[in-house]
């Protein structure tokens, strides 16, 4: 999720003693707001009193900053932390577990459009959706005549990093479009009608287009390095709407200057929202700005999930 | 086919011209003279042209036709064949050929990948990061979702087919509109182009370009959309009324459009080039490097055809 705009929350009228008492880790979204204050008394963590600090049982989250082993510390009542992000890499789930915290995300919520926004990053990449439309408006069809020919979509092979349920439906999609799927994660699925690589290297290289969509932990951490994208090859392109630290950004903008990969569809970055200004100037990437989730239909899912009923998606921890 | 003088009437593909000079006698037309040149060519050239291969937008009128007394064959480089005077054709007894088919996918992927640009504002996202404004402002956009939208589809041809399959992947339910009614057990048919705009959130033109189908997507179309609607366009810019198209965007009647064809290309009404709620493509439907290859050899084998005395490959006269 990208870093929500300030807007400080608001403990509900009159009746706030009554309702339940959920800390904010960081700044509301303010689309979240009214329902939820509706429901529960909201108070920032930061800045919180003690007798707030020492009584809080839930603490809600949208995705930074971090939900650190210390922050948890200093609040002993802590039964539940609910991040509305489906990524839950900001969470210490170490520290939650030792003091038998559960936590939650948004589940499903996010999963049709964090799908949807990756397909349209694939074709965008491989059809020069966005650099087409900027030709257009700068005046370069009338001037210049027909923008160069793009690539095809239809028929790449695409292989899907992480097939878990954003990854699940982005084969789907791309399957439809006449794509070929494969696919790797930490184990195989055998309900899963695509091929499964061992490992990102191997995925890569028998790949047009490579679509990140897992999480983001120490394992996967720098995934996508230089033997990956030199395996994935000079026409190919990929795709992340996962996390920008699966990616080696340095080396993939190394790649991207001299061609050793063919384009990218970028929505999330290592540091955001830097995005290496290199970028920038080429026409072969198409670049967003952490926002493949955001639409009013998964923050009204996310809602249902948080405020409804939360532990309907509780993650392992 | 070395004697088949063909007129290439204006650069369309690299490779195209390669073989037309490679495999028969090669003339390209002057395009972009003045007038008089131009007739100046064609009275000089009369004698020899028995075949002319166009592109869609170029099509080929009576006058053109008239000046080439041993015209036999009009080879079209598109699908669309509407600028060609086929009765005209069909009186000197000239045949037509296109290139159906092999650009199915190319166009009812960018279609799709369209409707996902406009909704999800793709292009926007692109701009906004390149510009610097995500650092700058860090505003987030919501943007709503594109899966289960409803899509209508003016024409369930074969690039009609071939985009209801992409978008019932999204969970999007099909509405169609076209001349006679069939037996889909997924799609809804509408009688009339207005009710099938009223039932969608998402109209798409796919459609052949004729005397029933020019400016199918009226002022009263436009309205039924609304709003909350979405139109794609990957037709032909005649089959929409433009100017009303225009005014709609402007004043928010109508919510977005993802447009590939205009009614004067390569001109794009300066008012659209101010909106945000519009992907504006330079009519790249086919332009891939795979299809537009496929559509040289479907060219370069009616011509073939024609000249050994076969059956022409995809004739239209």
């Amino acid at each position: 999720m990208a870093p929500p705009t300030q807007v400080a929350a608001t403990s509900g009228e009159g009746d706030g003693a009554d309702k339940p008492l959920v800390l904010l880790a960081d700044p509301i979204i303010p689309e979240f707001e009214p329902e939820l204050s509706a429901h529960y008394r909201l108070l920032p963590v930061a800045g919180a009193d003690a007798a707030i600090a020492a009584t809080a049982r839930a603490l809600l989250t949208v995705d930074l900053p971090a939900v650190t082993a210390d922050l948890v510390a200093a609040l002993p009542a802590l039964e539940l932390v609910v991040t509305s992000s489906v990524g839950v890499d900001h969470v210490d789930l170490a520290a939650c577990r030792r003091r038998g915290i559960r936590v939650t995300n948004a589940g499903d919520a996010f999963s049709a459009d964090a799908a949807d926004f990756a397909v349209g990053l694939v074709v965008a990449a491989l059809r020069r959706v966005a650099a087409a439309d900027a030709y257009v408006r700068r005046g370069g069809w009338a001037a210049h005549g027909e923008y160069p020919v793009a690539t095809k979509v239809s028929g790449k092979r695409v292989g899907i990093v992480g097939l878990g349920r954003i990854g699940s439906l982005v084969a789907r999609r791309l399957a439809a479009f006449g794509c070929a799927v494969s696919y790797n994660s930490r184990s195989p699925k055998p309900s899963a009608p695509y091929k499964f690589f061992p490992s990102v290297l191997d995925l890569a290289a028998d790949s047009d287009v490579v679509v990140l969509s897992c999480a983001l932990t120490e394992e996967t951490r720098h995934m996508v390095n230089r033997e990956v994208m030199e395996a994935l090859g000079k026409d190919g392109v990929l795709v992340n709407v996962g996390r920008g630290g699966l990616v080696d950004e340095p080396e993939l903008v190394r790649c991207l200057r001299e061609g050793v990969i063919g384009g990218a569809g970028l929505d999330v970055y290592e540091k955001e929202p830097d995005v290496p200004p290199e970028l920038f100037g080429m026409d072969n990437v198409v670049l967003s700005d952490h926002r493949a989730v955001l639409t009013p239909e998964s923050i009204r899912g996310a809602l249902d999930m948080v405020a409804g009923r939360p532990l309907l998606s509780p993650v392992t921890l | 086919m070395e004697s088949l003088g063909v007129l290439l009437l204006h650069p369309m593909d690299a490779y195209l011209e390669q073989e037309l000079a490679r495999r028969c006698r090669l003339l390209r037309f002057c395009w972009d003279a003045p007038p008089d040149r131009r007739d100046a060519f064609l009275r000089a050239h009369a004698g020899s042209v028995r075949a002319v291969v166009t592109g869609g937008v170029a099509g080929a009128g009576a006058a053109l036709i008239d000046a080439l007394p041993r015209l036999e064959i009009v080879a079209c480089f598109s699908v669309g064949f509407d600028r060609v005077d086929l009765a005209r054709c069909r009186e000197r007894g000239v045949r037509v050929t296109n290139t159906p088919g092999v650009l199915t996918d190319d166009v009812a992927d960018l279609a799709v990948g369209l409707a996902i640009a406009v909704l999800r504002r793709i292009p926007q996202a692109d701009g906004y990061v390149r510009a610097g404004q995500w650092k700058a402002k860090g505003d987030f956009t919501l943007t709503t979702r594109f899966s289960g939208k409803r899509v209508g589809i003016i024409g369930l041809g074969r690039i009609g087919l071939a985009i209801a399959r992409r978008v019932e992947a999204f969970g999007c339910p099909v509405s169609y509109y076209q001349r006679t009614k069939r037996d889909y057990p997924n799609y809804t048919f509408f009688p009339t182009v207005v009710e099938l705009a009223a039932t969608s959130d998402v109209l798409v033109v796919a459609c052949s370009l004729n005397e029933q189908s020019r400016r199918i997507v009226s002022r009263e179309v436009i309205d039924a959309l609304g709003p909350g609607g979405v139109l794609v366009n990957i037709g032909r810019g005649g089959h929409v009324d433009e100017p009303e198209l225009v005014a709609a965007l402007a004043e928010g009647r109508l919510g977005g459009a993802g447009l590939d064809v205009f009614e004067d290309e390569p001109e794009v009404p300066e008012a659209l080039v101010a909106l945000d709620n519009v992907v504006l493509a330079p009519h790249m439907g086919s332009g891939t490097r795979e299809t537009r290859r496929a559509m040289a050899d479907v060219v370069l084998g009616n011509l073939e055809a024609h000249v050994s005395g076969k059956p022409l490959l995809t004739p239209v006269v």
